[in-house]
Order: structure tokens, then sequence, then C-alpha cells
């Protein structure tokens, strides 16, 4: 789960994280109001959306650009109004962009040098490990690809945190003023800490600004939460912004199903997170453009289904719909009784292909043969794609 | 012969009493798995399926002399209950469990490698040597024995996958089930490197997907290390970046984890490439034939 940066500069600043000050802004007038409020000769006025590269993003038919400074309340009121119920284009947005409904009025700082810092999950380490780079306020995937040797990383354990020492480490290596080495050692030992207790998958600061007194500062924050930890903190699950994602995905989630939209217009219901994928791949070898992901996962009931039916179903690109499921945890006979009711209750106006195998396999396809519906059968994965790329292409 | 289980393997199941972890555990009785017991804590003393259900895994390992066991208990549960198998000397501990927060696996894992036990998942299908010993939830009959070992990153592929392999007459030493979070227990190498050492496993055929870098790595280990034929599949080619598709490792970031990236890495080390889900059985296939 993504939140808003100003959601995260609140939970850093808790944390003991050094964050400027700044106040969120839903209208012009908020914006000019957290500009006084703030009281620095300059403000930044940021946009507020669930995705990154604002600064170099653009507003839809203006020159207007995803943060910029203001010098007065007037030019935040200005910026504000620019970006508002506007849409912002980014290099993460896609070119569709996404709507900005709050900009975020942050109060300046004197910038010595900018660096990065982002603490995520190391599979191969099999520990949370913290990497800072001096590359500060550049893409840090190039900086990665280009130059490796930039890269910093320390790992560390989640129950003992990151050692005063790995932080003084990494200040020597970032080449920071011996002055600064204690500021460095509250900001990356307090950033490791949050990042444990909030059970945060990714935690980001780009840039992560030397000011001018030498302390640290996070001058952006993008924090991304586990999922799977998300029912130990009911008070992150409430930062969640579903303007921010797409409907559909809301829907699946709510209902206890994993769906991605994708753009093609095979529907795809597949028990299992590989086989879902698999079975997107193999709509594509033969010629077809798969129009979602959809894992119905390995307790799915008649409900869940029925559900991912109707969701896969209102994608209006959606000309045909490929069933795939290999009965493991789920039973064949539970995904025919619901195609069966589904297509009953929701009526399916395209095409369907189904096929089975697996626990109950046999008594899942007397189910289907016996229901009176139009679902095409297939024997294989390479009959199914076939028989419902021809069906949609016809 | 066969890698982690057979038939002489006792085996335990922790979260017994719960519906899954009942409907699995007379799935793997049914079988034929030397089921021995089950844990669920307050419920001892108790039965199902005509097993003994005990409090803690110690007294159920005491009173049973188990040596494995597969894990339902629920996510906010299931890392305490690994650690609980890991503490009672179980040797091979089989988590099935889907959910468990990233952190918590991040706590178990130093725990499980400086101990005796191996882990196999979280968020596995589970092991299987056909004829001998399930532990977990695949469909028992697609399973032939034989001599091509098996392992994946997902369930209901690994179910294709063998299906496929049964249908083409090649049956299997041993299917193990990885699981498809960013922290499991054993990985594609630990899994090979058994694999090799099995003289009743002749090749081996690997599921991967998007996210990480586990099948690079395995690649370059078969590539150094492994005599036997290698095939592969990698899921997840038409995946988009940024996006988490179901498994909660299966995503591509930073530009890495990608399938072409894998695929490469798997070509690179002359493993056998199935372009399509629907041609893994033949890759396997035609992987032995160039040997032979």
């Amino acid at each position: 789960m993504k939140i808003h940066e100003f959601q995260a500069k609140d939970l850093l600043r808790a944390a003991g994280v050094p964050v400027l000050d700044g106040k969120v802004a839903r209208t012009p007038a908020e914006a000019a109001a957290a500009f006084t409020m703030l009281g620095t000769p300059v403000c930044a006025v940021k946009a507020q959306i669930h995705a990154g590269g604002r600064g170099k993003g653009k507003v839809v038919g203006s020159e207007q650009r995803g943060v910029e400074l203001a010098k007065s309340a007037e030019d935040a009121a200005r910026i504000a109004e620019g970006l508002l119920e506007k849409t912002l284009v980014t290099i993460q947005t896609g070119p569709e962009g996404q709507t900005v409904r709050q900009v975020f009025v942050e109060s300046g700082c004197a910038i010595d040098r900018e660096l990065y810092c982002a603490i995520l999950v190391d599979r191969a380490a099999g520990s949370p490990v913290l990497i800072a780079s001096t590359a500060g306020g550049m893409d840090i995937e190039e900086v990665a690809a280009k130059t490796p040797e930039l890269i910093l990383s320390e790992p560390f354990d989640p129950d003992r945190g990151l050692g005063a020492y790995q932080a003084r480490l990494l200040a020597s290596k970032l080449d920071l003023p011996t002055k600064s080495w204690r500021y460095a050692e509250q900001f990356f030992r307090a950033l490791c800490q949050a990042f444990v207790d909030l059970d945060a998958s990714l935690l980001e600061i780009n840039p992560l600004v030397l000011t001018n007194e030498g302390t640290l500062v996070a001058l952006d924050a993008k924090m991304t939460f586990d999922d799977n930890a998300l029912f130990r903190h009911k008070d992150i699950a409430a930062l969640r912004d579903e303007a921010e994602e797409e409907p559909a995905e809301i829907r699946a989630a709510a209902a206890g199903l994993s769906y991605v939209k994708l753009s093609g217009e095979i529907g795809c219901l597949v028990n299992g997170a590989g086989l879902a994928m698999s079975t997107m791949d193999l709509v594509k070898y033969h010629g077809g453009e798969p129009a979602n992901f959809l894992d119905v996962g390995g307790g799915a009931n008649v409900e869940q289904v029925t559900e991912a039916f109707r969701i896969i179903l209102s994608d209006p690109n959606v000309k045909g719909i490929l069933v795939n499921i290999f009965g493991g945890i789920m039973r064949c006979t539970t995904i025919a009784t619901a195609l069966v009711e589904a297509s009953q209750t929701v009526g399916f106006s395209v095409p369907l292909v189904v096929r089975l195998e697996g626990t109950e396999v046999e008594e899942g396809k007397k189910i289907l043969a016996s229901s009176g519906t139009s679902i095409v059968t297939a024997d294989g994965l390479t009959d199914a794609a076939e028989k419902i790329v021809a069906a949609v292409k016809a | 012969m066969s890698i982690l289980v057979n038939r002489d393997t006792r085996v335990i199941c922790q979260g017994i009493t719960g519906k899954v972890g009942e409907f699995h555990t007379r799935g793997c009785l049914e079988y034929g798995t030397r089921m021995v017991g089950g844990v669920t804590p307050g419920k001892g003393g108790g039965t199902v399926a005509d097993l003994p259900v005990f409090n803690t895994v110690a007294e159920a390992r005491d009173a049973t002399g188990a040596n494995a066991t597969m894990i339902f208990v629920p996510p906010p549960f299931a890392a305490d209950a690994i650690l609980e198998a890991v503490a009672a000397g179980i040797e091979l501990v089989i988590a099935i469990t889907e959910g468990i927060p990233v952190l918590d696996m991040a706590r178990v894992m130093p725990v499980v490698e400086q101990s005796q036990s191996r882990l196999v998942g979280p968020n596995c299908p589970g092991v299987i040597t056909p004829g001998e010993c399930k532990i977990g939830i695949m469909p028992g009959y697609i399973h032939t024995p034989g001599h091509v070992g098996v392992m994946s990153r997902s369930g209901t592929l690994t179910y294709e996958a063998v299906w496929q392999l049964t249908q083409l007459g090649h049956g299997q030493s041993t299917c193990v089930g990885l699981g498809g979070d960013p922290l499991v227990g054993s990985s594609f190498i630990d899994i090979l490197k058994l694999f090799e050492e099995d003289p009743d496993t002749h090749s081996i055929l690997m599921m991967g997907e998007i996210g990480g870098s586990a099948e690079e790595e395995a690649a370059a280990y078969v590539k150094e290390h492994v005599t036997k034929p290698v095939a592969a599949f990698i899921a997840g080619r038409t995946a988009p970046p940024g996006k988490r598709m179901g498994h909660a490792g299966a995503i591509i970031s930073g530009g890495k984890g990608t399938a072409e990236a894998k695929l490469e890495a798997l070509r690179d080390a002359g493993i056998e490439i199935a372009e399509s889900p629907a041609d893994m059985g033949a890759a396997m296939a035609r992987a032995i034939q160039r040997r032979s």
C-alpha cells in the first residue's frame, strides 16, 4: 500500500526523523494560508500523487511542474491553482497522468548537498538493508545501472536496528563533515527504526539533504507498506487514499482477489499467481492481448469467483474470458459451480472458454456440461488459448 | 531415492484443527503419507482424522517421532509456528501459509540458518515424492514416480508442469514448491544441490517468475555445478513493471527482476527454455534428448 508524501512526513516526524514543517492544502486559499503560517521566505508547493518524478513532471496543457517554489502567499496560491484538480504526467504515471487532489506546502531550507537513501528488504541478504548514495535527487535506477560503486548498503537486523557504527560508516563514505556524523547517526537509525516499526516495504528519501548548518533532513519521502502486515497497523491502513487507485483493483482487494488491470481484450481468471502470469503470457504467445491479471487464490468461494467475473466484465475492453483452473486447494467443483452461477446472475455477452484440471475435475466438468450455458470447454493450455483468441478475433 | 521426503518421513500438521489444515491432512493421509499427529495450542488431547492433537510441537515430536511438519497456521502466528518447529528440532519445516509479513520472515531466517532444520516456503504448495509422501496441498493424482526433479516459486504452475511431464511419460523424483514470497527458506540453489546429489534424479525442471534474482543465481550455479539436464520456464513476460502480480515476491522494481533478464541468464547457462507454459514438459524432454 502506498501513501502520500505528506502522510509519510507525518509518520517520520513522529518517529524522530528530521523533516521540514509543512501543511497539506486542498484549495489555493489553503495553500496561501499555509505559506503565511510557515513563515519562511521560500516554500515548495508539491503535488501529492502516488507516483514519483513530480519535479520533472508537467501538468497537461501547461508548463506547470509538479513541484515549484513559492516566494509569497500569492505565489503559493497561483502554483496550487495550477496543480489542483489538474492532470500531472510524470515518468511514473504513464501518459494518462494522475489527477492532483491536494498539494503539500513545505518550508524551505538552505541546501549544501543532496544525497539519496532508501530502505527495503533485500532478498539475497534475507534482511532489511539501508542503501545510500551521494547521487541525490537523481534517478537512482540510473545510478545503480551506470555507477553501482556509488551505491552503499548496510543490512541490519530488524530487532537490533541499525548500529551506530553502521551509520558512521555511511556518513564517512558519503563524505559528510565529521560535525554532521551525530546527525547522520540519529537520522539513519531513526529511519531504520521507523521502517521496522511501521512494517514498511520501501522507504525512500530522495533527496536527503545536508543543510548549510550541517544537519540532515528528509526533503522528500516515499513510503510503501507490506500489505501482509497491515492487520497490525490499523492506523496506517486508514491512510489509504482510494482515489489514487484503480477502482477495479480496490473492488478486487475487498473480495480477497488479486487483480491487475492491463490494456488487452482477453480477460483472464486463474487460480494461483504463477499460473495467472503464465496464462497472460500464453494469451500473448498465441497472438492475443491479456486484459488483466486475476488470481482467485486457493480458498476462493462461489461469491469470490462470481465477483471476479463481475470485475473482469466491468472492463469495457474485454471481448472474451479465459478461465484456467488447476485445482489444488481450489476444487474444480467450486469453480464450475461459480461459473454457472455467475453466468446466470451476471450474464455473459462475451465468449467464455474454460480449462479445468485437478481436484474433482470430472465432477467439475459434469457441472459445466449439464448447466445449459454456452461455456466452451478446452483440453490443455494450447487448446484453451487458441479457442479464446479465435473467439475474440471472430 | 528422492530428496527431502520419502515413505519413512513422519509428518505432523501445525494448525490441524483449522478447516484447511484438516482438509489437507486428510488429503495427505489418503495419498499414503505417514501423518502421525497435529498441533494446535489449547486443543491438545483431541483427535483430527484419527490423529492425536498436541498443544506444542515439542510434545508432538516426543510422542510421535515426527521429523517433518506442514504449517497451515494463519499469517499473524505463522512465523512463531516456524520458530516453534525449529526449536523442537523438526528436520523439515514446510510452511504453506500465505501472507506472512516479510519482516516476520526476516526475523525467522537467521534462526533457521543457525539450526539443523530446513525450511521450505512459506506461501508454497509443499513437497511431494510421488508414490511415497505428499506434504502439502498439491493434487496427488497428477504425479507419477520417476526421475525428473521439479522446483518452482508457484503452486498451480507446478501442477501444470507436473501434469505435462506425467502425460509425456516422465515421472518425477521429488517436486518442491519454494514459495512466492520475497523471503523463503529454500532457494533454487539449495534444491539444485540436493537434486544434483540424488542418484534417482536424472534431470531438473524449474519454474521461476518475475521479481528478485533467484533465477539468475540459479543459472550461475547450474553453469558451474550441475551436470544433469535442466529446463526452465519463467512466468511474467507480459507483466508490467511496478505492479505486484499476486505473489508478494512477483514484482519488477527498479528495472530488476524482469523475465527477459532471467531468460537470458538461463539460456547463457545452457538451460532449455520453455517458450510457452504449454511447453514446460516438452522442454524437459528436449533437454533430456539433447544429452542422450
